[in-house]
């Protein structure tokens, strides 16, 4: 009886466990809503998202540059990182000699683990003046930027599509070859395909990190408040918007930091929404 | 015979394609590595690692900033671990596949692509004022275990999914309770498996630079409890990198960071192996 009784109790502590995750995000929600919500009350949605300045200190918080920064930024990277991470993932379980699997698998491993301001601090001073000098321009740049985010996601992107391609039934590849499809006519028009709602969700994903980056971007995109026009130009994203300024705002502008932060949470939430809709599919 | 060139020429292109994309992604992370290893590693004296840094970073070594590092990770640790553990725990042995393990999943799996800066935003409101613990060891350790709990939930239930439901059968035949299979016969196998993503949620704290600096300050000051403001390693780099303030110093940080990085990540890896083989 009394075992039973503790048996009870234990399992339900474990629930309570088990609730922390989704807790903390509740709170998250909560407590960025709480701070940010009001400001956009005061001013308005509209102007908010749709207004082109930004300057705190006159009261105008408009971060429509910033939106559309992140957008260049982040379809830079996807631009580098899909084709790139696509092509390592075929490579890693089509076509690797053994040898060269055994120094990309822990390549891909590093490329995740090493923080983030590594990156940033090599693209100032590697890629940053290679930029400058050959193509003109700042180089403190979108161009940089994607540059170094594009590698940032490929570990994300490789995983999980390497993930689905593995995942499908044997059978397929060895249909087509008997068909007399080439080896690469199999991967493009038979895996590819059918492992496509993995690779979607490794893009969202990707996307995912790209949009949410922040130390390495304030080192690399110059951080200027203007609507981007070209890749060499400099931008702000709406993480390094939070970034730069969190460490010295205070009243509405402390709280416009945190409206940026509801859009910014909005929009990984739907990232995440559609990923998990995807791979719940995938599983079925 | 033409389509039949095609074909081949296709397949060839692509293969080349394939190769460079995979050959480029290893030199950019050996340009990387080497870049700031060659630079940084000359800084490495012990007494670097031995002194604080004097005049903001310009001399000394960075001895507080190891220590922040080390304070704000251990804290972390002592949250994620129990909760995460717990979560997967009860994931794999207490519920089957209903509305409950959904929604915790779905939360999981959110928290997992929650950008750090926005980590950084809440533990700042939470922590720091509401909690009004400050800019402290333990609101960093707290905001970071709030980032890392994702990763400890799925590595300890992917080695938890390892264990045959043989153990748990025999522990049952032999009138043992849930309690007492779970932490007799399921948790000593799977120890290996949940400490590989502990050992990653370490790596993930040190790297972390964003919801750091927001939570637990900047401050080089040696700590002297869980309610001093630190600096950790990266947040140093950062700063150093940043302002400008000492490349020799900045690079010696870097070179610091990385190989720490890479002790961790064979560390995982090793037992990793080692579990594999163990288990097959």
């Amino acid at each position: 009886m009394i075992l039973e009784i503790r048996e009870k109790i234990i399992e339900k502590i474990f629930l309570l466990i088990a609730l922390s995750s989704i807790s903390i995000l509740a709170l998250i929600a909560i407590f960025i809503f709480g701070e940010g919500l009001p400001l956009i009350w005061k001013i308005g949605l509209k102007a908010f998202i749709l207004g082109e300045r930004w300057v705190p200190s006159k009261g105008s918080f408009g971060i429509l540059p910033m939106i559309v920064g992140s957008f260049w930024v982040t379809n830079g990277a996807l631009l580098l990182g899909i084709p790139l991470g696509l092509a390592c993932a075929i490579f890693l379980c089509e076509w690797t000699p053994r040898s060269l699997a055994i120094i990309l698998r822990p390549t891909i491993q590093l490329l995740a683990a090493i923080p983030s301001v590594i990156y940033g601090f090599w693209g100032l001073i590697v890629l940053v003046p290679l930029v400058r000098n050959y193509l003109g321009g700042p180089g403190l740049s979108i161009l940089s930027g994607s540059l170094i985010l594009g590698f940032m996601i490929l570990p994300t992107i490789i995983s999980i599509s390497e993930d689905s391609l593995k995942a499908l039934p044997p059978s397929y590849k060895a249909g087509a070859l008997a068909l007399g499809a080439t080896h690469w006519q199999t991967i493009w028009r038979v895996m590819i395909p059918a492992a496509k709602s993995g690779i979607v969700t490794s893009v969202i994903l990707g996307m995912g990190r790209a949009i949410g980056e922040t130390m390495a971007m304030i080192m690399i995109l110059g951080n200027a408040v203007k609507m981007p026009t070209s890749f060499l130009e400099s931008a702000r994203t709406l993480t390094t918007n939070i970034g730069i300024e969190m460490g010295y705002a205070s009243g509405d502008h402390r709280q416009a930091l945190f409206a940026t932060g509801i859009v910014l949470f909005f929009i990984i939430m739907i990232l995440n929404s559609l990923a998990i809709v995807l791979s719940r599919r995938r599983a079925r | 015979m033409k389509v039949n060139r095609t074909r081949y020429l296709t397949q060839t292109m692509a293969k080349v394609f394939i190769w460079a994309a995979a050959l480029s992604t290893i030199a950019v992370m050996i340009l990387i590595l080497f870049q700031i290893l060659a630079e940084g590693l000359p800084v490495l004296h012990l007494r670097f690692f031995l002194e604080s840094p004097k005049n903001m970073g310009r001399e000394g070594g960075i001895l507080s900033t190891i220590i922040g590092t080390f304070a704000v990770t251990l804290v972390a640790l002592l949250f994620a671990a129990p909760l995460g553990v717990g979560t997967a725990i009860f994931l794999k042995e207490y519920t089957r596949e209903s509305q409950i393990s959904r929604i915790i999943r779905f939360g999981t799996d959110c928290l997992a692509g929650v950008p750090s800066i926005i980590f950084g935003l809440f533990g700042f409101v939470f922590f720091v004022l509401f909690l009004n613990m400050g800019w402290s060891i333990l609101s960093g350790g707290l905001t970071l275990a709030a980032m890392i709990l994702p990763t400890i939930i799925s590595t300890a239930e992917e080695a938890i999914k390892t264990i045959p439901s043989s153990y748990r059968e025999v522990s049952y035949s032999l009138g043992g309770t849930k309690w007492q299979t779970v932490t007799r016969a399921v948790l000593p196998n799977a120890l290996p498996g949940i400490f590989t993503g502990i050992i990653l949620g370490v790596g993930r704290s040190i790297g972390e630079t964003a919801a750091v600096i927001l939570t637990a300050g900047s401050s080089l000051a040696m700590p002297t409890s869980l309610f001093s403001p630190i600096r950790t390693m990266s947040i140093h780099f950062y700063i150093l990198a940043r302002e400008g303030i000492s490349m020799e110093m900045a690079y010696g940080t870097g070179a610091a960071l990385i190989l720490l990085v890479l002790m961790i990540n064979s560390t995982a890896n090793w037992l990793l192996n080692r579990y594999i083989r163990h288990r097959v």
